[in-house]
């Protein structure tokens, strides 16, 4: 359990938790590691882990018949996969695939959400990371929406 | 020191357009040539600064110098098809003759950035003006600490200098990363926008200097990056663009608020930028 406390110390999205909530993340929290090529999520399953990246690359991607997966976003060290498991119907909705051997510490879902509701504070603390982590994404998708390196935007020469 | 905005233009002349013949071409991507052009004489130019590439009959444009600063027998230059103009200068063969006037306009302040981190953004076509302060940095890799190249692309076809990227990525002393917004499983980078990049990059912020080229809301998202993660406002420097009819600060089409593109820029601080980007009308 110390071990996964000084994890969960280490890693930007909640290394700054007073230690008591550390303490209690940690009661949700197991080391996972998965190999290049393998999943640590697919779409539609259910969505009960929240994974806190230590290493590796993670691609979210998207499949659709006769075209082939996507990538939709990579992530990396220091950044969180999924959160999915947060609210209602709590299913990915993406595929998550190692693209280098991952290590994480994984938060189990429904553990992390019973904790929150015992603890509105930390429930807060959470949701509150958890909307600037989502903001981000959605800047950093309105960005691409913009397609600011296509030729529409260029001046014309 | 930084050097003082309009020192490079000033005294060039204007305009003294020559014929340079075109000695190769090589194409970086779908819509990106690199033409190697052969000056009559030595030509020099300073990181950041272009040329005025013309062709007889059809127009002229600003492209900047995306060579080695080094290398004065040869000058290279790399042109986006985004128009008439771009795309007959595209389409030049060897043998083929590009009217050049330049080089104009203010450079990277390469010297101001010596004893800190330095990192270099890139957004789509924005790698070019960018390529000559790469060469000129690793050239004298000792006056700097980390040196980080961030740069960002539509898809991974859309990359440009893919194999000098790779030998990029192979040095030590260059920490390189690249990002795409869309790909297909088999690209091995990452995808995202640029921005995202800056929070994974190791650099000192406050010890930092930040040089940056391409789309200006891109810029802009980056700038604000940048600023969230420390570096002042007075290290951020980024090369504008603006449709360019003169190059020499009379006709007033690439001017932003009181400053014209061609001679206080293209490259300029984002303190003194800044409060003009944000403009709808400037």
């Amino acid at each position: 359990m110390e071990t996964l406390e000084h994890e969960l110390r280490s890693h930007p999205f909640v290394g700054d938790l007073e230690p008591a909530y550390l303490a209690l993340l940690a009661g949700c929290a197991e080391n996972v590691e998965f190999w290049p090529g393998t999943f640590l999520f697919r779409e539609g399953a259910p969505a009960d882990r929240c994974y806190l990246l230590r290493e590796g690359k993670v691609a979210l991607e998207i499949a659709a018949l006769g075209r082939g997966p996507l990538i939709v976003q990579t992530l990396g060290a220091g950044e969180v996969a999924g959160f999915s498991w947060l609210l209602e119907p709590h299913r990915w909705q993406f595929d998550g695939q190692a693209l280098e051997p991952v290590r994480a510490v994984a938060l189990d879902g429904p553990c992390v959400r019973a904790k929150c509701e015992q603890d509105p504070r930390l429930g807060f603390e959470l949701m509150r990371r958890f909307a600037h982590l989502a903001t981000g994404r959605l800047q950093s998708t309105r960005l691409r929406l913009l397609d600011v390196y296509g030729t529409s935007h260029a001046a014309p020469r | 020191m930084l050097r003082p905005a309009d020192q490079v233009t000033r005294g060039q002349p204007w305009p003294s357009r020559q014929l340079w013949p075109v000695v190769a071409t090589r194409p970086e991507s779908h819509d990106t040539v690199t033409l190697e052009l052969e000056p009559p004489a030595p030509f020099t130019f300073e990181p950041g600064q272009f040329t005025m590439l013309y062709v007889p009959g059809v127009g002229e444009v600003p492209i900047s110098v995306s060579g080695d600063p080094a290398v004065t027998g040869l000058v290279q230059q790399t042109v986006r098809d985004v128009g008439m103009v771009t795309h007959a200068l595209g389409t030049r063969q060897p043998g083929d003759q590009v009217g050049v006037r330049g080089p104009y306009g203010t450079c990277w302040p390469l010297a101001g950035a010596e004893g800190g981190d330095v990192l270099v953004v890139a957004g789509g076509a924005g790698l070019p003006p960018l390529r000559p302060a790469l060469y000129r940095l690793l050239a004298h890799r000792e006056r700097y600490q980390r040196i980080i190249l961030l740069y960002g692309a539509r898809t991974p076809a859309d990359l440009l200098f893919t194999g000098e990227l790779a030998a990029w990525r192979s040095r030590f002393d260059l920490d390189v990363q690249v990002t795409v917004d869309a790909a297909a499983t088999d690209w091995r980078g990452d995808v995202g926008v640029v921005p995202d990049l800056i929070g994974r990059a190791p650099f000192d912020p406050a010890a930092t200097t930040a040089f940056m080229v391409g789309p200006e809301v891109m810029m802009r998202f980056t700038i604000r990056a940048l600023t969230r993660a420390g570096v002042p406002d007075e290290r951020i420097f980024l090369s504008a663009e603006r449709n360019m009819h003169c190059a020499a600060a009379m006709c007033g089409h690439c001017q932003i608020g009181p400053f014209f593109v061609c001679r206080d820029g293209p490259v300029f601080s984002y303190r003194a930028l800044g409060p003009w980007l944000r403009r709808r009308e400037a």
